[in-house]
């Protein structure tokens, strides 16, 4: 099956004006990816290392400097018109919606927009109110709306013609725990029932964790990682971190079999101790920090996903 | 076909009914910008009145002939502004990034941005410029025969189309002016003034300028003088009174390669 999306040494650069000098400044560089229908993709990188450049890219609102790209069999620049109906982006930071209409009337709008029949919008958007429980606030305008609120519409929005691939651009970011599950639960529901292809990018591991099975990871325009999360964990050698809380004070937790001691607070009644999930696991550190002491309570931390691309970066440089 | 048509009209439709829904639903606050649109249009119209308290004569032209001077160039303006006006949000659209979302749906980029919004106040100076322009043609007695409605008529047409292609023009040096309003706003708000305005009186660059390279006199001066059968004025004869569908021409074209220029400055290249 032809891919849904194919970038070959993909490579974007801006004139960036310094006082009265010009500097080429490289914001994608050589990006060669390839995404199946049908796949989540996690797109992960520090702020200004090139997600949004590419996704500009991909979308035809950028004019690669160099090599190509394909998403949906065409080519975005010259075929932007045909695209747009075949993906929906949705920007965590830019609404398409109307501010000062109510939801409704802007899902009316982007009907049109899109020239869905009259059938076909009634059904596609009574399906987008019920699964993101849309209702109780259709009548509101938007501007009314909270965050989450909004951001359900958002991604009903840019879901109304139901595209092939949709694109999401930090979807979560500023939501409250119970709204980002509920849009994981969704996206994975959509996914399921139309076969739509994700691509994400995200601050949030626990995006990537619940929603992709592929991970790209870019640094400076250049791709960095490719391959599922685990291997991510594994390229990154990042540490989960056990944090226990102990019954007394008791000296530092040092010397434990494949664990480092990190930190101890109160006099040692709490203590952190990283380990590599690779060579051994939470309960036989916990095991180990038993025989030691009385453990009244534990949680173990994963790593954030700051961590892991800033191990990534560190182990290229 | 007609079919066609209407599926085509439709996204554009549903934008401008739900932006024009949306204005007036707001009564007071409607019925204020009516208001304020109406006396800013009134005061411009005083101070042609104004001057000629002090002069009989201006570049040639009586005050009832400045009148239809001002009704033709307003009119036409005004009724540019209401499709086109908000043409001037697009500095907010790229500093917001949301001309982007343009980009995401399957239409033109520029028609996209026209029929983004509709600026229903401007109803109110376009009233100021229909009775300017009937008592123009009222006090002025012109015998009114079929050669003069074609003129009439192919003045406002062409007179509209002249100032929204100011607008989008504006519009395309946006793409590379940081807060370069104030650049646009000297042609697109100071064409309309000098469009109001007797060309005859103008100095030789000025006449270049509003005269030609930014067409402001084919919409109310120059079919005025041919109407009228007023004598040819130094550098814009009379005859070119019956220009105005060229002069718009030549204003679209500029206007689009503004677009064209601007647009490929924004996504870098090609397209």
């Amino acid at each position: 099956m032809a891919a849904i999306v194919e970038t070959v040494g993909l490579t974007r650069e801006f004139t960036v004006r310094d006082g009265v000098r010009r500097r080429r400044v490289t914001a994608v560089d050589g990006l060669t990816v390839r995404i199946e229908p049908g796949a989540a993709v996690g797109y992960i990188g520090a702020n200004g290392a090139g997600k949004s450049t590419t996704i500009k890219m991909l979308t035809g609102i950028l004019v690669p400097t160099r090599g190509t790209v394909t998403t949906c069999e065409l080519n975005p620049v010259k075929d932007r018109r045909k695209l747009a109906r075949q993906v929906g982006v949705v920007f965590g930071q830019r609404s398409q919606l109307w501010w000062d209409l109510p939801v409704r009337e802007s899902f009316r709008i982007l009907a049109a927009v899109h020239g869905l029949s009259v059938a076909t919008e009634r059904t596609r958007t009574d399906e987008l109110v019920d699964r993101l429980e849309i209702g109780e606030f259709l009548g509101t305008p938007v501007r009314q709306l909270s965050l989450g609120q909004r951001m359900r519409a958002e991604v009903a929005a840019a879901l109304l013609h139901a595209p092939r691939l949709v694109i999401l651009d930090e979807p979560t970011i500023g939501l409250d725990v119970l709204s980002k599950q509920r849009l994981r639960e969704f996206l994975l529901a959509e996914r399921r029932a139309h076969g739509t292809t994700l691509l994400l990018t995200t601050h949030d591991m626990g995006d990537v964790e619940r929603l992709c099975d592929r991970v790209l990871v870019i640094d400076r325009g250049r791709l960095a990682y490719e391959g599922d999360l685990a291997g991510l964990g594994r390229a990154a050698g990042a540490e989960r971190v056990l944090v226990v809380d102990l019954a007394e004070p008791s000296a530092d937790l040092t010397g434990i079999p494949a664990a480092r001691h990190l930190a101890s607070e109160a006099h040692g009644l709490r203590q952190r101790l990283a380990f590599d999930a690779e060579t051994t696991t939470a309960a036989r550190v916990l095991a180990a920090v038993a025989d030691r002491a009385e453990v009244l309570d534990l949680t173990v931390e994963e790593p954030d996903i700051e961590d892991v691309v800033r191990r990534i970066y560190a182990a290229r440089r | 076909m007609a079919e066609a048509l209407s599926a085509r009209v439709r996204p554009y439709r549903a934008v401008l009914a739900a932006r024009a829904r949306s204005q007036a639903s707001y009564r007071a606050n409607f019925v204020l910008d009516l208001v304020s649109s109406l006396l800013s249009a009134l005061v411009e119209l005083a101070e042609v009145w104004v001057l000629f308290h002090a002069v009989t004569r201006l570049g040639g032209l009586e005050f009832g002939q400045i009148l239809l001077v001002f009704g033709l160039a307003d009119l036409a303006f005004s009724l540019a502004d209401l499709v086109f006006g908000h043409c001037d949000n697009l500095p907010t659209y790229l500093r917001a990034g949301t001309l982007d979302v343009f980009y995401l749906r399957p239409q033109p980029l520029l028609l996209q941005l026209i029929t983004s919004d509709i600026t229903l106040k401007r109803l109110s100076r376009a009233a100021v410029g229909v009775v300017a322009l009937g008592a123009g043609l009222a006090v002025n007695h012109v015998a009114w025969n079929a050669r003069d409605v074609a003129l009439l008529v192919t003045a406002l047409a062409s007179g509209c189309a002249t100032s929204a292609a100011m607008f989008v023009l504006a519009a395309g040096l946006q793409f590379f002016l940081i807060e370069g309003y104030e650049l646009t706003n000297a042609f697109v708000y100071g064409g309309r003034y000098a469009a109001t305005q007797p060309a005859s009186v103008w100095g030789r660059p000025l006449k270049v300028v509003f005269g030609y390279f930014f067409p402001m006199a084919f919409t109310g001066f120059l079919p005025t003088l041919r109407l009228l059968d007023l004598p040819t004025s130094p550098w814009l004869p009379t005859w070119l009174g019956w220009c105005g569908p060229l002069a718009a021409l030549w204003a679209w074209v500029l206007a689009m390669a503004c677009w064209r220029w601007g647009v490929r400055h924004y996504r870098g290249g090609g397209g």
